[in-house]
């Protein structure tokens, strides 16, 4: 049959396949050029100090992002200290019990919110934490900050939970074990890999957001651990740095992208091998 | 379950310990505005804060706009802007409030010309022209003919301005509306306005960036910005006809005329002033505070360290290149400060 | 899991208690609308459906119309969909059709890694690498022989739609692609075999089996896509130039209703204020009917290929 296949729709068959291999090229090429230039312009600045220090005034050399990096993990750890339960409970109601015109209602929602703008998330945090509290605040960021979460893991938690065979509930519910015992320690534990994996995706996510911190977190330029303060962060640091006039600014936000990056896509991978083990 | 409870139980605890490591915050007087000043600013928080321990100053750069806004909503413990605040907004304030002048400044027209060196010679009627639109190239004959032996490229001129509320904006504005009728009639002034042409930066340092970063760019911002980023700037001719490059001694000169009229508030305007050296668009900036205090510790620290900065902070003034308060007004900045109050007593 | 009458109580008590946190979700999102809704009131009273089709933003005159905005998120979001669904497409069928089996997964690997790329890196890249870049290698030749057009009308500034609608398109190429991907999944092995074994090259099977399957599901990829741009806020505040007008040509400079509010909310007071928490709401609208008519697109998709089997 292949002696039909004249010279030209070879020609053609060849140079499209070219073309696609062009395609993903161009598509991967851009990650390759941000790391290549994150490394180069952000080693310049990468010293312990950067790790350590706080922020020096314009034009003084030496200082650091120490600050921004506390704030990112205390506004994280604040925002999952009530997103994670609040997301895991409603993806394990939407999982296990959810049926009808309620559990419809909420799915929507969550669907809704997932595409919602992050900064109008911020309008969020603002008109209800800033200006009842008369304070930019930690809190505000982390109210953001949550509305971003918590529909991204409700989704996979649901998701999840849903991949767990019912063969498994069954053998739990057989053997006696009480239908919420059985959710909790058998169904969850099952899927437990799956969820982490999102928890730890969503997480790394909101680490990089800075558009809602913008109005709600303000930023400070010292160490900061009350929560109904300004506070620092570090895509913050990076956006001020980036748009500022200073050489010095300049490198100590490519530095800073350069952390923020890691700290991204350490969670990034670890998040990943988590599945994989699983499987 | 247990990797989600043992990674959950990491989380917390690192919460924990970070907060607790913490515990012993310092008192955190939170501030909010002008970016002219912000320069300045830093330094003084930062050594301020570092000869006193107790007290800590954080100040965020949002533009002028921004600083009455958030001071109005109550949202920082003060505010700073380089445009006094209008009537209007002063309205809309829970109490009453203080201008405390803190510096002043001049703001500069710069440049990104790659062959020009620094001073091109600028009129009134040219610097309105380019921000109208009317002035599209580099080589027009109206800024030919005053850079006689100067090489000017046939580029387009790329306007920048601020995009955000800002008092740069205001003073720039207001000079242009008192030198040039067109620009009064078509614009106005103001800390927004509704710019013809340009490219919109964020704060001083967004317009000094979009300059830096754009061949044939001209803008305006703060001469501390200007000279630390080495950029060039046009020499501009003043109210008696004299070029004028702007330095710390032409602003000074600026305010030497109105030092002695110095209405009680400290709300005035220094642009186009008297004088054959005067630097036409200069301006003072302001930190904003209630006069009634709602904390008291807060309200004594923030006294505190404006009793420091009209005397041992305005030392540092000129080596960031900010003119610093003349001595008379120094002395009235003084016997203002002594007005605030926390719940009828003076903190002082 | 039915439920049985005469539960144990613990039962119902886990179920009552994982209720209420779906219904603090849903209390959440509507507090969420409703914070827009009033906050955007006194704009939607003042200007009303002017609003949409006013180009005027002047703060000084308290007049404000959201049309540059929408403008510019537009024309910035469908430059980036102009680049990136072709190039996700090709990536697509490279990876699922024509890479050897060891190269599948580094390279739909690493567009992930794209994904997950801080919005505030892809903007300070974009400021110092990207915009020059694409000054002087693009715009400055084509605004030198092709000025003419009106699409590509000089000066070359730098910052530009342009180089807002090409980081989005780097952005929004691992979603697109990723379903791409598995919209190309459902096509029948057996109908590719059945053009191939009649004689077809691999690209003719692929231009029939695309044409007959995969359209509608690569439109839905690309409306999904569309949803994530039009949102995007640090990245395009970088590098679109902030100006509030409207320009035919791609060089010129715009401004975004994400980057409008991100960079102005912090100093806006009264009814400023309330424009640009309207323009919030718009954008929350916009992307809500988006995402929405993506999802029944994709959805409809997967019916009708679970149908073909």
């Amino acid at each position: 049959m292949t002696g039909t296949i004249t010279f030209r729709r070879k020609a053609v068959d060849r140079a499209m396949k070219w073309a696609f291999v062009l395609c993903a090229c161009l598509v991967i090429l851009p990650l390759f050029l941000i790391f290549f230039d994150l490394l180069i312009k952000g080693a310049k600045e990468l010293r312990w100090t950067l790790l350590t220090d706080l922020p020096r005034p314009v034009g003084e050399a030496g200082g650091g992002i120490a600050n921004g990096i506390l704030g990112t993990v205390v506004i994280t750890c604040l925002t999952m200290s009530w997103s994670v339960p609040i997301a895991v409970m409603c993806g394990i109601y939407l999982a296990e019990y959810g049926r009808g015109k309620f559990a419809s209602a909420v799915r929507f929602t969550v669907d809704t919110l997932t595409g919602v703008p992050s900064i109008i998330m911020g309008i969020f945090g603002y008109i209800l934490i800033v200006l009842p509290m008369k304070r930019f605040s930690a809190w505000a960021g982390a109210a953001a900050l949550s509305m971003i979460f918590i529909p991204v893991v409700v989704r996979t938690t649901e998701d999840m939970l849903r991949t767990v065979p019912t063969t498994v509930r069954e053998a739990a519910l057989a053997l006696g074990i009480e239908r919420w015992k059985t959710t909790l320690f058998i169904t969850v534990r099952t899927a437990s890999a799956g969820i982490l994996t999102g928890i730890l995706l969503a997480m790394a996510r909101i680490i990089g957001e800075t558009a809602p911190l913008l109005i709600t977190t303000l930023g400070n330029q010292f160490w900061q651990t009350r929560l109904d303060q300004p506070m620092a962060s570090l895509p913050l640091q990076v956006f001020s740095y980036a748009i500022s006039p200073y050489e010095d600014w300049h490198d100590k936000a490519w530095a800073g992208a350069l952390v923020l990056i890691t700290m991204v896509l350490t969670i990034n991978i670890v998040a990943r091998v988590l599945t994989r083990e699983k499987k | 379950m247990k990797k989600i409870h043992g990674v959950l139980a990491g989380i917390l605890a690192t919460l924990a310990v970070v907060s607790f490591a913490f515990a012993a915050d310092p008192l955190m007087i939170n501030g909010a505005g002008a970016t002219f000043p912000y320069p300045l600013y830093s330094k003084w928080f930062y050594e301020y804060s570092n000869a006193n321990p107790g007290v800590k100053f954080n100040y965020q750069s949002i533009g002028s706009g921004g600083g009455i806004k958030q001071i109005t909503a109550g949202t920082v413990d003060f505010g700073a802007t380089d445009a006094p605040m209008t009537e209007e907004e002063m309205g809309k304030l829970p109490g009453a409030i203080l201008h405390i002048p803190t510096a002043m400044g001049a703001v500069v027209v710069v440049y990104n010309l790659d062959k020009v060196e620094t001073g091109l010679k600028m009129t009134p009627d040219v610097l309105a022209g380019i921000f109208l639109g009317k002035i599209t190239k580099w080589n027009d004959p109206k800024i030919a003919e005053l850079n006689k032996g100067v090489t000017l490229p046939n580029a387009d001129i790329v306007v920048a301005h601020r995009s955000d509320g800002s008092g740069t904006t205001d003073i720039f504005t207001n000079y242009l509306s008192t030198v040039n009728t067109g620009w009064k009639t078509t614009v106005g002034a103001g800390k927004a306005v509704n710019w013809p042409v340009g490219l919109g930066g964020k704060g001083n340092e967004g317009v000094a960036g979009v300059v830096k970063q754009t061949p044939g760019a001209v803008g305006y911002v703060e001469l501390a910005y200007a000279k630390q980023n080495k950029m060039s700037v046009a020499s501009l001719r003043n109210r008696e006809g004299n070029f004028v490059m702007p330095t710390l001694e032409a602003t000074s000169a600026a305010a030497a005329g109105v030092e002695k009229s110095m209405p009680a508030d400290f709300r005035v305007s220094l642009v186009d002033a008297p004088g054959k050296d005067s630097w036409p668009i200069s301006g003072l900036t302001w930190l904003l505070v209630y006069k009634d205090q709602k904390d008291p510790a807060k309200g004594k620290a923030l006294v505190q360290f404006l009793k420091w900065a009209i005397r041992d902070g305005q030392k540092m003034e000129a080596a960031l290149d900010y003119a610093a308060i003349p001595t008379p007004v120094v002395e009235k900045i003084d016997k203002t400060l002594r007005l605030i109050t926390s719940g009828g007593k003076p903190l002082y | 899991m039915a439920t049985r009458s005469g539960r144990n109580p613990k039962d119902l008590a886990f179920e009552k208690a994982s209720a209420f946190f779906a219904f603090v979700v849903l209390f959440l999102a509507a507090l969420l609308f409703a914070v827009l809704l009033r906050e955007s009131l006194p704009a939607l009273r003042k200007f009303g459906a002017r609003f949409l089709v006013s180009g005027t933003w002047d703060p000084v005159a308290d007049q404000f119309g959201a049309l540059p905005f929408i403008y510019g998120t537009l024309v910035s979001s469908f430059l980036a969909i102009l680049i990136a669904v072709p190039l996700s497409v090709g990536a697509a069928i490279f990876i699922d059709e024509f890479a050897p089996p060891w190269l599948k997964k580094p390279v739909s690997f690493l567009a992930e890694l794209l994904a997950a790329i801080p919005s505030v890196i892809y903007g300070l890249w974009g400021i110092f690498i990207l915009v020059p870049v694409l000054r002087d290698y693009l715009m400055k030749p084509v605004t030198k022989y092709l000025g003419w057009i009106p699409l590509f009308k000089g000066p070359a500034y730098g910052p530009s739609v342009l180089a807002a609608g090409v980081l989005l398109s780097i952005m929004i190429v691992p979603f697109i692609l990723s379903v791409s991907r598995e919209v190309l999944a459902t096509v029948p092995q057996r109908q590719k075999e059945a053009v191939l074994s009649l004689g077809g090259t691999r690209w003719e099977m692929l231009r029939i089996v695309i044409g007959q399957h995969c359209i509608p599901g690569i439109f839905g990829a690309t409306v999904l896509g569309l949803g994530r741009a039009l949102g995007e806020t640090m990245a395009v505040t970088m590098v679109i130039g902030n100006r509030p007008e409207i320009f035919l040509s791609v060089f010129q400079q715009g401004y975004s209703m994400a980057a409008v509010i991100a960079n102005e909310f912090n100093e806006a007071g009264g009814i400023q204020l309330s424009s640009l928490i309207l323009i919030g709401l718009l954008l929350f609208l916009v992307t809500f009917v988006v995402n929405l008519a993506a999802k029944w697109i994709l959805s409809k998709m997967v019916a009708h290929a679970s149908r073909g089997i």
